[in-house]
């Protein structure tokens, strides 16, 4: 079959796979993983918004007057603000990608791909900065309940960001090779399913962290 | 027909193009936006940390239904899809909404840990203000 003629100017979807569903087992098994991280991502924000404003003593992620003293917040707003918009400018890459990888379009494929993974090294970038800025400050896992609810919310976050940059930068080495074309857009797909996770958790901790008080 | 090429076969859900995705782009770059002038409203005193509140959570309610229903498809996608992925993240979303009643709403002032006392005090009460035990 031509995949040109297949895909005539939109995106592919199989039209019937051999399941009980007639959908691809590799898009179920993956919504479902994505529906654990889901759970997953629950339970640290439920235990992050549980503990937020119980730390006794500093520091504290805003700013905060205890008794007639004022305490600076340690949250950088700007910088994580910054990072935000390239996270999404990143999804955004990844929807390109895909466009262009389901068309057989190898040169901008591998473009997009690589134009995504940077996307995500710059926002990691931005949270090995603000981790180490955070530890310099005296904001570390034994701190407080602050320090060790954040780490351990973002820093999971971080772990699914790095994992996500080595899969787009295996992905666009596999379409510079000419081994991922429209026929295997699926695992494009599959693989844009996990970045926009990964921004969708994003969109809900950013404002739950740093722009709530 | 081998599986790889059964995956290719005709197009079944007409996708939006480039333009739309490039659309959703800028509303999600616009309602972050707008989520930060929330944050910097009520850091102005423009108005209360609750109203704050809320026209962040509605605008990062938006941003997620964006990319949930077009980037990852399941608007065009089948159903079954939307059910594996919506049943956990509500019951995320009940967690979530319990954990913060439970600790801040319901029983607030319980739970809170008084700044000003040590964190030995903070568990078992003032040295000075024993607890008068149940009643």
């Amino acid at each position: 079959m031509d995949s040109s003629h297949a895909l005539d100017g939109h995106a592919a979807h199989p039209a019937h796979i051999d399941t009980s569903t007639g959908l691809d087992s590799r898009k179920m098994a993956f919504w479902t993983f994505i529906g654990s991280e889901c759970l997953l991502f629950g339970s640290l924000i439920a235990t992050y918004m549980a503990y937020k404003g119980r730390s006794i003593k500093p520091p504290y992620p805003h700013d905060v007057t205890i008794n007639g003293v004022h305490y600076e917040g340690k949250l950088n707003i700007p910088l994580t603000s910054v990072s935000t918009f390239i996270l999404l400018m990143s999804s955004v890459c990844m929807v390109i990608a895909l466009y262009y990888v389901q068309r057989g379009m190898r040169n901008k494929s591998t473009l997009w791909l690589l134009m995504t993974a940077l996307g995500g090294s710059i926002f990691l970038g931005c949270q090995v900065f603000e981790f180490t800025h955070f530890y310099h400050e005296g904001v570390t896992l034994q701190s407080n309940l602050f320090g060790s609810t954040f780490y351990l919310l973002t820093g999971f976050h971080g772990a699914h960001v790095t994992v996500g940059v080595i899969y787009l930068i295996t992905l666009a080495m596999m379409s510079h090779r000419g081994r991922l074309g429209p026929e295997r857009a699926l695992n494009v797909e599959i693989a844009g399913l996990y970045w926009h996770f990964v921004d969708v958790i994003w969109i809900v901790i950013f404002p739950l962290i740093y722009l709530i008080r | 027909m081998t599986s790889e090429t059964r995956e290719i076969v005709h197009d079944q859900h007409a996708h939006p193009g480039l333009g739309f995705y490039m659309t959703i782009g800028a509303i999600l770059i616009g309602f972050t936006f707008l989520e930060i002038l929330g944050y910097v409203g009520e850091t102005k005193g423009w108005y209360s940390s609750g109203v704050a509140a809320v026209i962040i959570l509605v605008l990062s309610a938006v941003k997620f239904f964006s990319v949930v229903a077009y980037y990852m498809h399941l608007k065009f996608d089948n159903k079954l899809f939307t059910g594996i992925f919506v049943f956990p993240a509500i019951l995320a979303t009940l967690v979530i909404g319990g954990m913060i009643l439970l600790f801040h709403v319901v029983h607030g002032e319980a739970t809170a840990i008084h700044p000003t006392l040590t964190s030995n005090e903070a568990i078992h009460g003032a040295a000075t203000n024993p607890s008068p035990g149940p009643r």
